[in-house]
């Protein structure tokens, strides 16, 4: 037998994630070269939700275009719809009451925990544990429960609206967030042995997909993603809207205790971490519920010739609307900074060299949501 | 279709077997575990804890090759109505359709402004069962598979014009609205 003389030679293969995949979170499409189990190269390939937002911002009148705000992230619509609210008020430049204020923050604090739950639950599901997702909506629907209570909708909320927000918050309600607020600390626990200390997840997070804080910058990552890198930017803190410099809070950063500063394990600690900060703010607000009108009186919507931009911190990042008013009822331009999809780009960088199966580990920590990326 | 439906007469033992085989095809609907926009995440809180459809022997499964009831949950645009229409085609027979959603049905709030969105998925695939809302709340979504059971219990495998055929039919709908999208060239 004569030995091998060439060595063996094997062809890169381009292969499609998506859109049809149970692990992108929606109808994203990666496509993917794979040297074996090796991805050498991944390219996002977005537009399969393209739902023309924007265009129809341009065309309905300020006050309708709030229901397609709640359709762009449909998991945290409430931050949605207070963002979009906020770009209209500053163009009106109008006061809004401090118990409306105070509602919006509740109503966002809450979406952000609903929303890092379903995050939290998915994400064991895309690690193949399939146990903490049931658990995770044991606890969102007692999230839901509240929203329905208060606005009638489970999903697509349209509460927020310009001047304050649609009708008054009652009694029957703090009792539900309260009630949720003394179980949830013992849930967080019951999340942490399911899931956060467990060997094998550990394992397939820890040191996967590390993002340096030079990159995080450099590739614009806003929210959760950025923190976890270690830089402290949360829109919350550094430009407080809605009365959040009021509120007592910590912004959580990615550590190296467990994994490396910027991992998978870090991104999905830190939202764990911001569900319990979240529960700080509404305890905070609810031993101290401001008096007073739930919105302001407005009659028209009619602002004058101008431009505003506002951003909030939504559970995945800094959301802005940039409005362009012509002075008449209908907004000139609407445009959205979108937090998913800016921080989907890098998946371009971090995606390269791992195996296919801890590219759907990666894609998981980033948390996206391509209603919001594809708009 | 499948092999056997409708090459024979009525007869006593297909009506048994029809009995067999509609309570087989009813009790373990499996549905192709694929989300689209939000009403995805209804279907996901129909299958998790508090409303668990499982109780209804409904079990998602990750390939179309393994499933039989395609729940098309959210807005379909010109780029993805080909992807539905493939994902369709490759479901082996029997296969169902729900359409889950207003824009599912026919365009929804992007009715008007919606240049990209597909006004009614049954432009592209038949769809058996509609559950309206937007989006419908899990407890219509369970209504929808327990009326797509109810259709199923009707069927027969005996040659029977009364029936609705549609659910078992390859071809979907007519040629001519398929074509307006077909034509479309996906990216690369």
């Amino acid at each position: 037998m004569a030995a091998v003389a060439k060595p063996l030679e094997t062809q890169d293969m381009l292969l499609n994630m998506g859109p049809q995949h149970p692990s992108t979170h929606g109808v994203l499409r990666l496509v993917i070269r794979t040297d074996g189990e090796m991805v050498s190269e991944v390219t996002p390939v977005v537009g399969y939700l393209h739902r023309c937002a924007e265009k129809i911002g341009e065309n309905l009148r300020y006050e309708q275009f709030v229901p397609y705000t709640d359709r762009m992230d449909y998991l945290s619509s409430m931050s949605d719809n207070l963002a979009f609210c906020l770009a209209v008020e500053k163009l009106l430049t109008i006061e809004i009451p401090p118990r409306a204020q105070a509602i919006r923050v509740v109503m966002a604090e809450l979406n952000r925990v609903a929303s890092h739950l379903l995050a939290f639950g998915t994400y064991g599901l895309d690690i193949g544990a399939f146990t903490p997702f049931l658990y995770a909506f044991r606890e969102r629907e007692l999230i839901l429960n509240m929203f329905e209570h208060v606005c009638g909708a489970r999903l697509t909320y349209n509460y927020v609206k310009v001047g304050g927000v649609m009708k008054d918050v009652d009694k029957k309600f703090w009792e539900m967030v309260t009630n949720f607020i003394n179980q949830f600390d013992d849930r967080i626990k019951d999340y942490n042995e399911l899931l956060s200390g467990n060997s094998i997840f550990l394992t397939r997070t820890k040191g996967l997909g590390v993002i340096s804080p030079a990159a995080a910058l450099d590739w614009g990552l806003t929210g959760p993603n950025l923190r976890a890198s270690g830089i402290n930017y949360d829109v919350r803190k550094a430009m407080p809207y809605s009365g959040y410099e009021k509120y007592q809070f910590n912004v959580p950063l990615g550590s190296d205790k467990v994994g490396v500063v910027g991992d998978c394990w870090n991104r999905y600690w830190l939202r764990i971490e911001e569900m319990i900060e979240s529960c700080k703010i509404i305890t905070q607000i609810r031993d101290n519920f401001p008096a007073g009108k739930f919105a302001a009186d407005i009659r028209k919507i009619k602002p004058a010739v101008g431009e505003a931009y506002t951003a909030i911190e939504n559970p995945r990042g800094e959301l802005g609307f940039y409005i362009v008013s012509d002075g008449s009822e209908i907004p000139t331009r609407c445009k959205v900074r979108a937090p998913s999809f800016v921080n989907l780009a890098i998946m371009s960088e971090i995606g390269k060299n791992n195996l296919i199966a801890d590219l759907i580990a990666i894609l998981g920590s980033i948390d996206i949501v391509l209603g919001e990326i594809d708009r | 279709m499948s092999l056997i439906e409708g090459k024979f007469g009525k007869n006593i033992v297909i009506t048994s077997v029809d009995a067999l085989a509609n309570w087989a095809r009813a009790s373990s609907l499996w549905p192709m575990l694929f989300g689209i926009a939000c009403c995805a995440i209804e279907m996901m809180a129909t299958a998790a804890s508090r409303y668990d459809w499982d109780r209804l022997g409904v079990i998602p499964r990750a390939s179309p090759r393994q499933s039989d009831l395609m729940i098309v949950a959210g807005t379909v645009n010109a780029k993805m109505a080909l992807v539905v229409k493939k994902l369709y085609e490759q479901m082996p027979d029997p296969k169902y359709v729900l359409a889950m959603g207003v824009c599912v049905i026919g365009g929804g709030p992007y009715y008007k402004w919606g240049y990209s969105v597909v006004k009614g998925v049954d432009k592209v695939v038949p769809v058996d069962i509609y559950v309206p809302g937007c989006p419908p709340r899990p407890e219509a979504l369970l209504d929808g598979l327990i009326k797509l059971q109810k259709k199923i219990h009707a069927q027969t495998l005996a040659k029977n014009p009364e029936v609705d055929q549609r659910a078992y039919s390859v071809t979907p709908a007519t040629p001519d609205r398929v074509g307006a999208y077909s034509q479309v060239k996906p990216l690369n």
